[in-house]
């Protein structure tokens, strides 16, 4: 379906990325947040706070992370499209409720504006240090999946994104920006309603009574949904939970709940594949990045091509779940892997990883970066030249 | 491939956010450049060190941060003195005249304009326009951008009830920067 035309704010802005992510939200359905400001990712949640009322739904600035990111979830089930925000030590307050959110398969989109840390580090300057910490954070095993813009277009089309993945998979989405990134003005194009296509929520046809509310198929692994008020009698629970939604807390229905809700997204890891690929196909050297560092990447990149070297850029819009089989297949070709990330050294361990099934040898060099600032271009060009030796 | 690096440096409360976004903005809005502004975002308050980088180029900018700016648009003493060393030789520094004493600091082959803004903006009924004179300064001294462009992005960018006050702060401004131009 398309987009309502009453949260899509159509037009050419010069708009920097946290007004960008917030009118992406808007754009994608989203009608209820409750978050707790934090920096710099505050102007996400005081843009929906004052645009809201027009649009037509609910804002609430909670007591703290851990109130705002079950709030959503009730939002979820309620009917709503929902996201939260946060950044820093917000997201580290998250973590049990994410668990909840994929364990009770409540569709909702988390937005981290990345800033240094860890504990309350740089509140105003960037890094992209929880990149682990979105994936394994949370107890228990669990799958998610994490988008990375570039840029304040980036950050309005991929929340849309982000909101229809959420609702297709059942899961909890992350839009992984930076304090760069959300903070960066720059030209932000917003087509009209008509243009934006937004996944509706998976509602079931079934009646009461013949519903349940976690049932699903072979074939489909994502169950239906229903609302609160529908005339359904349901159950969400984060105990292990029977079709029903039930607590049985026993060892078959655990075999048989937790499977899924990893099977879901990597049986179709494929399908999430998303990246840009530029010159990959006859390089010598790949330059794998996400975020704002493949911006500051490709000026490395550019001086490195200019020396003569085949230099090819690899960058993750999805980074959760991993492309495995691509790295592997480019590993076919490639001498050498270089990572730079505003991290010690977090998406190079999955290049490596994926690279333990790989025969040839190829050199992997991770550019690490403690963050606070970008990487500086010539740090990673003398990373580039190192790996073509 | 034509780019410009800028800086624009100030206090808070003298407008230099939004002098670099409304310069931005003209820019990729209204003459389909591309643009990029990041602003130093630190614990800041009114009357510390404020400063802004605005990237404007025929093509995709990369890397948005501005290192040795070809123009430097200065409304302080503190912010010329921080950010004068890094201009590229034979650079461009747009200064508010009372406010900045230029020194030896700057790089050799420097072109210095000033312009006593803050006192135009002053006669023009508000102090506060004064970011919005030096805008019109830096359109009118470097030809960087169009009368038309810069007008159309300042009246989106300030408060309803005001455009008029600030179109004659912008118009002061160009005016004042094209005739400096010519004869500095």
């Amino acid at each position: 379906m398309k987009a309502d035309p009453k949260g899509v704010l159509t037009g050419v802005h010069f708009m920097d990325g946290d007004h960008a992510a917030c009118e992406g939200a808007l754009a994608a359905g989203c009608r209820f947040v409750a978050g707790y400001p934090i920096t710099p990712s505050t102007e996400i949640v005081e843009r929906f706070a004052a645009r809201i009322p027009k649009v037509g739904g609910v804002f609430i600035q909670m007591e703290d992370e851990l109130a705002a990111s079950i709030a959503i979830q009730g939002g979820v089930w309620g009917g709503q499209k929902v996201m939260s925000v946060t950044s820093g030590p917000g997201l580290s307050l998250m973590m049990e409720h994410l668990g909840y959110a994929a364990m009770t398969e409540t569709p909702s989109v988390w937005v981290d504006v990345q800033r240094g840390g860890p504990s309350t580090g740089l509140p105003t300057l960037p890094a992209q240090a929880d990149m682990m910490q979105i994936k394994w954070g949370s107890h228990g095993d669990y799958e998610i999946i994490a988008l990375s813009p570039n840029s304040p277009q980036e950050c309005f089309d991929l929340m849309i994104k982000a909101f229809n993945l959420s609702e297709e998979y059942r899961c909890p989405v992350f839009l992984m920006m930076d304090e760069v990134v959300g903070h960066m003005t720059e030209r932000v194009n917003i087509p009209s309603a008509d243009q934006i296509d937004v996944t509706e929520r998976k509602w079931t046809k079934k009646k009461p009574g013949e519903y349940k509310a976690f049932a699903t198929t072979p074939e489909d692994l994502v169950p239906e949904m229903v609302k609160a008020g529908d005339g359904y009698r349901i159950h969400v629970t984060g105990l292990t939970h029977d079709e029903r939604g039930y607590p049985a807390m026993d060892v078959p229905n655990q075999a048989k709940l937790i499977p899924r809700l990893l099977n879901k997204i990597r049986n179709n890891v494929h399908k999430l594949v998303d990246v840009r690929m530029d010159g990959c196909e006859d390089a010598d050297v790949i330059v794998m990045s996400f975020g704002i560092t493949s911006r500051v990447a490709t000026a490395a990149i550019d001086a490195a091509r200019a020396k003569g070297l085949k230099v090819g850029h690899l960058r993750l819009i999805i980074c959760w779940p991993f492309p495995v089989a691509l790295i592997q297949q480019l590993a076919r070709t490639a001498k050498a892997f270089v990572v730079p990330e505003l991290n010690m050294g977090q998406m190079v361990l999955e290049v490596r990883k994926a690279l333990a099934d790989v025969d040839r040898k190829v050199k992997v060099i991770s550019v690490p970066h403690p963050g606070g600032t970008v990487h500086d271009p010539e740090t990673i060009l003398e990373q580039i030249l190192e790996a073509a030796r | 491939m034509a780019k410009t690096e800028i800086r624009v440096g100030g206090l808070g409360g003298q407008g230099v956010i939004l002098n670099a976004s409304i310069i931005g903005k003209a820019a990729s809005i209204y003459e389909g450049k591309h643009a990029t502004l990041i602003q130093a975002f630190g614990p800041e308050a009114r009357g510390s060190a404020c400063s802004a980088q605005v990237t404007i180029s025929t093509e995709d900018i990369a890397y948005p941060y501005v290192k040795h700016p070809d123009v430097l648009v200065l409304m302080s003493q503190d912010a010329y003195n921080q950010f004068a060393p890094s201009l590229k030789p034979g650079g461009l520094v747009l200064f508010e005249e009372e406010l900045v004493t230029l020194d030896g600091r700057l790089p050799e082959g420097a072109r210095a304009i000033g312009i006593p803004a803050t006192r135009f903006a002053e006669e023009l009924g508000r102090r506060l326009v004064l970011n919005i004179v030096m805008v019109g300064f830096f359109a009118g001294v470097t030809g960087l951008l169009s009368f038309e462009s810069v007008q159309k992005a300042v009246k989106d960018s300030v408060p309803k009830g005001t455009e008029d006050l600030n179109m004659r702060a912008l118009e002061k401004g160009f005016e004042y920067g094209r005739e400096a131009a010519a004869t500095k």
